[in-house]
């Protein structure tokens, strides 16, 4: 199992140690889910948790997402912490009124009476070869909705500092993982190797500098954006690229002050164009002072507004690849 | 804090019909007796109705003792119950309460019996019927109609409305039909983890029992032993639909299949006191859940904007009213073994009526919550946040 002192290690390595450290940390803290406790998790990630802490505090639910959402809910209600796993969020839409309803509103709806502090995490958006039912991206639906907070992270780091950040919330977070994530190794700095590393949730991060054009991305394509990047600086082009973190609440001043630098802006992301989030990110920039800034109209890269296919060559043409996006990149910047 | 405190000692002087701490208590729930006290029988017992039992050896007790205080205690219970929902339903009809308002008169005995039968540390849900027990659970008269007409005086300072008013180990209130049962589950779940001895009680309709979110909810419920008492108020009509119409079976008491099941004469607050305790000794005893169902009935429609008559006749309504009525039944009974005399009862009435009214003119002169209330209470513990208003030039301040 070992702990998070090694150097390089994976996303679900990271979430695994989230859970680890803030279950030690907090005796309300607890997990629930399909397969999370004896299997070791669907994807691993809870692997060695049931072996730990037993049968109290990681619980192996049956296939019933709308009652097991409800029920963690309700002891979030209750006084406790709980971890709600979805084992993608594919199936978190037959338990989406309780995720809006039961826990989203409930802060406001009794005026500060009533606390949700809950987490739902799992992965999101497109894996490989899954096709068409369990490829959605949740990012716009959940982001959508005011009383939630909404997560993608998208490396090791973000992996672990943002979940114990949204366990240690009081309020729910929708914590959407990877699955194609978590397995990457990345390299883990000195300060995230700490139990009390956090980040905080509503902050995006620079993950690289740039003058020529903003790209504003989220979870896996923060990767496809560093190494278009890459591609694009050996052409003289330095690009920008904003890791948002988190989807809800949207870190607009880092964004607008990349733009006032920039003048271009491209968002990406995995998820369908009609009202998702690059969409959303067009509008705030509109509405705000980097409008007058830009010198071209943003550019949306996003998945294809299609159901998944299975087929790999129809799979791979359906989302954001590399190419899609260094031509979205100098079409902008009209090169 | 204080708040809380206060709705907690209400709460327990209704059910003990004490002074329990520091707290106010208006005129009227003193009474003021005509006759000596020992003029009166103290304590009396009653045969009650046996209840249907699934999965069971035995059911609650075929007896019930009442004693004088309790007796007027659920009596007073009953009639403020009644009469509030009345007077929300006069304040309907004159527009000073707009929405949804979903009345309870009729199943006040089941609100009193579950309360008279559990402690305040136990826990409760229900659905958008939700009046009657936001009361028993002891938030005040005043700020449930406040909360109805929509003042900063309401429980929820106006924010929630009819099916959203809360208060400790009071979980609303709740809009969406079946979605309080796994909650009620998961509430007991947090009852046995902590290791409490606590119970939740889960409340839900005839209309609701058909949920399938309900069965998931059962399932987790016995397989892991939740100490939960799920109980269906069958008032007979899920909105127009009658029973026999909605379920293929209407043994509502039954539907728990694995789980053991009573069927309860809602209309006594006696019988509904002796099957929650039975049920709330059950859970508390380890054995996991328990379904009841409650046989109750409704007088006004599924909500204000529901006659009730093109679904059911007024005879039914009316024969219901006349045989059965929850707190004529009480009073009866105190009054033919010498309990109480009809004076006492004339004179809580008065008094409650005193208190509905002045909490109806609370609710209709406290003025609205203004409008920096608007965004608040997005995020709990969090800075203060920037809300988007209608346009882009309207930036809205939320702090927890």
């Amino acid at each position: 199992m070992g702990d998070s002192s090694g150097s390089v290690l994976t996303a679900a390595l990271l979430c695994f140690f989230a859970m680890d450290e803030e279950l030690e940390r907090d005796e309300r803290v607890f997990l629930l889910g399909e397969e999370v406790a004896q299997y070791d998790g669907a994807y691993k990630v809870s692997r060695g948790l049931w072996k730990k802490y037993g049968d109290k505090r990681i619980i192996d639910t049956p296939i019933t997402e709308m009652g097991f959402t409800g029920i963690a809910v309700g002891a979030a209600m209750a006084g406790l912490r709980p971890i709600c796993e979805f084992m993608t969020f594919n199936f978190s839409m037959q338990a989406i009124d309780q995720v809006i309803n039961s826990a989203a509103k409930t802060y406001y709806m009794s005026a500060g009476l009533q606390s949700v502090p809950i987490v739902f995490r799992g992965p999101n958006g497109a894996s490989a070869g899954v096709a068409a039912q369990h490829s959605q991206c949740f990012a716009a639906w959940y982001g959508h909705c005011p009383g939630l907070k909404v997560v993608s992270p998208w490396n090791a780091e973000d992996a672990k500092g943002l979940l114990k950040s949204a366990i240690r919330d009081d309020n729910p977070v929708v914590f959407l993982e990877n699955e194609l994530m978590y397995g990457v190794p990345f390299e883990m700095s000195e300060e995230s190797q700490s139990k009390d590393f956090t980040i905080p949730i509503g902050k995006a991060k620079v993950e690289r500098q740039g003058t020529h054009v903003t790209m504003v991305t989220h979870s896996r394509y923060v990767s496809h954006c560093l190494d278009a990047a890459a591609v694009l600086a050996k052409e003289g082009i330095e690009c920008e690229v904003i890791n948002l973190r988190t989807i809800r609440p949207l870190d607009v001043d880092c964004i607008e002050t990349s733009v006032m630098k920039t003048n271009h802006l491209v968002t990406v992301e995995g998820g369908w164009p009609q009202f998702g989030v690059g969409a959303e990110i067009c509008a705030r920039v509109m509405e705000g002072p980097a409008f007058n800034y830009l010198d071209a109209p943003a550019t949306r890269v996003t998945g294809v507004d299609i159901p998944m296919p299975y087929a790999k060559i129809l799979e791979d043409n359906s989302l954001p690849q590399i190419k899609d996006i260094i031509f979205s990149v100098k079409k902008t910047l009209n090169v | 804090m204080q708040n809380m405190l206060t709705i907690i000692s209400n709460a327990l002087c209704r059910i003990t019909g004490r002074n329990v701490g520091a707290q106010t208590v208006s005129e009227g729930s003193r009474v003021v007796v005509s006759r000596s006290f020992a003029d009166f029988t103290p304590q009396a017992t009653f045969d009650i109705k046996k209840c249907d039992v699934h999965r069971l050896e035995e059911g609650p007790p075929v007896k019930a003792t009442l004693t004088r205080d309790q007796g007027l205690q659920y009596y007073r219970i009953m009639q403020t119950v009644r009469r509030m929902e009345l007077k929300a339903d006069q304040l309907y009809k004159q527009k000073i309460i707009r929405g949804f308002c979903h009345l309870y008169d009729g199943q006040e005995a089941c609100a009193a019996g579950i309360e008279a039968a559990i402690n305040p540390s136990d826990h409760l849900i229900t659905a958008y019927r939700a009046h009657g027990y936001t009361y028993t659970r002891g938030v005040a008269i005043k700020e449930i109609l406040a909360e109805l007409t929509g003042r900063k005086g309401g429980v929820a300072k106006g924010k929630g409305g009819s099916m959203h008013m809360y208060a400790p180990h009071f979980y609303g209130g709740n809009g969406i039909v079946g979605a309080q049962v796994p909650l009620g589950a998961g509430i007991a779940l947090a009852c046995q983890y902590q290791g409490n001895n606590q119970v939740c009680v889960t409340l839900y309709g005839d209309g609701a029992a058909n949920q399938g979110q309900l069965f998931e909810a059962f399932n987790m419920a016995a397989l892991w032993k939740l100490p939960c008492i799920f109980i269906c108020e069958n008032n007979k009509y899920g909105m127009g639909t009658s029973v026999e119409r909605a379920s293929a079976s209407t043994d509502y008491y039954k539907r728990g299949d694995f789980i053991p099941g009573l069927r309860v004469d809602g209309m006594d607050v006696l019988c509904v006191r002796e099957a929650t305790q039975f049920a709330a000794d059950h859970c508390r005893s380890g054995k996991g859940p328990i379904v009841m169902e409650l046989q109750t009935y409704r007088y006004h429609g599924h909500s204000m904007s529901d006659p009730g008559v093109s679904y059911r006749t007024r005879e039914e309504i009316q024969e219901v009213r006349s045989k059965s009525d929850p707190i004529s039944l009480l009073k009866d009974r105190m009054l033919s073994n010498n309990m109480a005399a009809v004076e006492e009862f004339k004179e809580i009435d008065i008094a409650i009526r005193k208190e509905v009214e002045e909490a109806a003119q609370y609710a209709t002169s406290d003025p609205e919550p203004p409008l920096e209330e608007l965004c608040n209470h997005i995020f709990k513990n969090d800075p203060p946040l920037e809300v988007r208003g209608t346009h882009p030039w309207a930036t809205l301040k939320s702090v927890s």
